[in-house]
């Protein structure tokens, strides 16, 4: 592998910039007017130098529906999103609740080799919430994020055994936290707008009612819990109460959790439609509040392609989800940057460090040093852009943000020191 | 005017223009043997119907017909992508196919809405015929106009509707026109049928009937439909009856001039008395004969733009 030469960047956006020499995917020299030699040189001067992001929450829809997304173009989303490594959730068909859809995925993800992408097993079989899938034999496998995200464990005596089981796995049970005796035909956030819309509500209590539970029986077992895309103020309200008490929870929360609320509901387009559903103003608000402050833990994308026919219909017919890989940053920027709440280690402690520590990931969310991987991504502050959902690489094409324009823009994504995504192009191995 | 979807939003100018509209068409109609007016002669009306609804159908097909518009009934089952055609492909189509205005009453609220984003181009109005728990915006505007025969004129006035508020497309519908043109409303509902934050709404809520029957100008009933008595909405049908039902004993409660009207179907016995349904008070009748004179009015202000009335 040739030797690179990152020109003029700042890492976590601190200090003077500063050249980075890159060799045998590490990082092998940190300092001002580096002498490039033979290296392949970017010029990104002025550019913010973080650590490469990771997504705990990806929905990259193979096996099953590659008319939506498969894992090569998550992948190049991904990359192009300063992703380098995506947990890819185990709602596809077939399900992965055993070792071979896991090893399978895992296996296509290294084929293709623009980001680490690592599969999350079901909890339960065909996420049918009645019995434990194998979590042990995923676990040797490689899997240590175990969720049936899209649908809850709602069964209490259930959750409580997969909590327990994977104490000795060590791995993490993320929950979607929704339940669903309190979400029967639900259609969007349980409010003055979708009351007056006639749209049946998904009520905040169906979200924090599961994580008091959840946080309940984490210590009890003394298992770690992950609380999926938060998207309430009283869920903050429960986290905040549960690491006070010392309760192994962590969290995540969507971008569009953070930008988005449901004044969205008017004119009933549903790209717009996601589960949890968006939220009031209020809501972004302390959420907002809750990242910075670290209750809850880092952002996820819950990236959800669908099909064109899913989202063109009317609303109670449309598939819930949206896509999430190429805004995260810039939507992380607008929401938390811009407003002062987060500087650039804070950035980078949301996007990368925490959520490498929550799923156990060696090799990613390291620090920015000398003889550390060169798993890194830098992002041009003062870029803005105009989204265009056709031009993103995603296959599905429809997204809440069209035409929207964003602040901050990922420029170039390194996985263990080979460039993946550069200026809007995703880069093969060669 | 270019669609009608919602009775929120639309100003009381149009409303009432509406209004007189269907009160000129009654007396041009009245005592004529041959109800047709050339109006909308060469005009193509499409009514979609996702939902099974006799009472409604036939009302703007009469509306239709009496305005020598070429009527066509679609009754289609399923709603749904996966079911068939979608509804953006079926409504493209009628569209194409030359239908000037398409009548839809759809299981999904907000289905008339995303019909009329896919048919501006086409230039095809869309009349919101009830669209889930969202609308139905034909049902207040015969509501206003059976009122404003009863009662002279609706602003000032206090009218209670009673029921299932929370899915009522007839209740959203009738808060907003009444409302705007300038009536009291007050929702009477046990809290588990009333919809979220409705204390945002301008209206004020009850859960005791008999307190507010005194006080009004005429009361709305809504129906409760089979499946809410076995929603654990509330604990039984005859304990709703005896805290909601309209009741002779109520109806004498009620002022002498006070209305009593019901958008039908009605559960006799339920939540109205039979002979409270059947008595002088009661314009229920009333209410579906201006039912197609308010579509027909509707159908004019949407379809006949330049043309006069008869």
């Amino acid at each position: 592998m040739t030797a690179l030469v990152l020109r003029g960047v700042r890492p976590y956006g601190e200090g003077d910039p500063v050249d980075v020499r890159i060799e045998d995917g590490l990082v092998a020299a940190i300092e001002p007017g580096l002498d490039a030699g033979d290296a392949e040189v970017v010029e990104a001067h002025g550019q913010v130098l973080l650590p490469g992001f990771v997504d705990l929450h990806t929905h990259l829809r193979e096996p099953g529906r590659e008319d939506t997304e498969t894992i090569a173009t998550g992948s190049a989303a991904a990359a192009l999103g300063g992703y380098t490594a995506v947990f890819a959730m185990a709602n596809t068909d077939p399900v992965a609740d055993n070792a071979v859809v896991v090893e399978h995925v895992w296996r296509r993800g290294r084929e293709v080799g623009l980001v680490d992408v690592h599969p999350v097993g079901a909890v339960t079989v065909g996420l049918r919430g009645e019995k434990l899938a194998e979590l042990g034999t995923m676990a040797a496998a490689g899997v240590r994020v175990f969720s049936d995200d899209g649908h809850c464990v709602h069964d209490p005596l259930l959750m409580r055994r997969a909590l327990e089981y994977s104490t000795a796995l060590d791995a993490v049970v993320a929950q979607h936290a929704e339940e669903p005796r309190l979400t029967v035909g639900a259609q969007a956030h349980e409010g003055e707008r979708a009351a007056r819309l006639g749209l049946a509500g998904w009520p905040a209590v169906a979200e924090e009612s599961i994580v008091a539970r959840d946080c309940l029986l984490a210590r009890q077992t003394g298992a770690r819990l992950h609380v999926c895309h938060v998207s309430t103020a009283g869920t903050a309200e429960i986290l905040r109460w549960a690491k006070g008490q010392g309760i192994e929870v962590s969290a995540e929360v969507t971008p569009h959790h953070l930008l988005l609320d449901d004044d969205r509901l008017a004119g009933y387009d549903p790209v717009n439609k996601v589960n949890p559903p968006l939220r009031t103003a209020a809501d972004t608000k302390v959420l907002r509040d809750a990242l910075a402050e670290g209750v809850v833990d880092c952002v996820a994308t819950d990236h959800a392609p669908h099909a064109a026919q899913d989202k063109d219909c009317e609303w109670s017919a449309a598939r819930p989800g949206m896509l999430g890989l190429q805004t995260a940053l810039p939507v992380v920027v607008a929401t938390m940057v811009e407003p002062g709440l987060l500087d650039w280690r804070g950035v980078a402690r949301v996007l990368s460090e925490r959520p490498a520590e929550i799923a156990g990931l060696p090799g990613h969310g390291r620090p920015i040093a000398v003889g550390e991987p060169a798993t890194l991504t830098l992002v041009d502050p003062a870029a803005r852009w105009t989204v265009r959902g056709a031009e993103l690489a995603s296959i599905a094409a429809n997204t809440p943000y069209e035409g929207m324009e964003l602040p901050g823009r990922v420029v170039t994504t390194l996985l263990r020191g080979r460039i993946t995504a550069h200026e809007g192009m995703v880069r093969e191995r060669e | 005017m270019k669609h009608l979807l919602a009775t929120d939003g639309l100003d009381a100018d149009t409303a009432t223009a509406v209004l007189d509209t269907a009160e000129e068409l009654k007396h041009v109609l009245l005592g004529r043997e041959v109800k047709k007016l050339p109006t909308l002669r060469g005009r193509t009306v499409v009514t979609m119907f996702y939902e099974a609804s006799t009472r409604t159908r036939v009302s703007f097909e009469i509306a239709g017909k009496w305005m020598s518009a070429d009527v066509i009934n679609v009754s289609a089952s399923g709603s749904s992508v996966g079911k068939g055609e979608s509804l953006r492909d079926t409504a493209l189509t009628l569209a194409a196919a030359g239908a000037d205005c398409v009548i839809v009453r759809h299981p999904a609220s907000g289905a008339a809405h995303r019909l009329a984003g896919w048919l501006t181009e086409a230039g095809t109005s869309v009349v919101n015929a009830g669209d889930g728990t969202h609308e139905h915006p034909t049902q207040a505007l015969l509501d206003a106009a059976t009122l404003r025969e009863r009662l002279g004129d609706i602003a000032g006035r206090r009218i209670a509707i009673v029921g299932d508020v929370l899915h009522s497309r007839v209740a959203r519908s009738n808060v907003h026109l009444l409302t705007t043109l300038g009536a009291e409303v007050v929702l009477v509902a046990p809290p588990t049928l009333l919809p979220a934050h409705v204390d945002r709404w301008p209206v004020t809520v009850s859960h005791t009937l008999d307190a507010e029957l005194p006080g009004l100008d005429a009361v709305m009933m809504l129906r409760v439909q089979a499946e809410r008595m076995h929603g654990g909405f509330f604990p039984s049908a005859r304990e709703y009856s005896i805290a909601y039902g309209l009741s002779e004993a109520r109806l004498r409660a009620l002022p002498e001039h006070a209305v009593v009207l019901h958008p039908g179907p009605m559960l006799r016995g339920m939540e109205i008395a039979s002979a409270v349904a059947d008595s002088q008070r009661a314009a229920i009748t009333q209410q579906v004969a201006n039912g197609v004179h308010v579509r027909m009015a509707v159908l004019y202000h949407l379809l006949a733009h330049e043309e006069e009335v008869a």
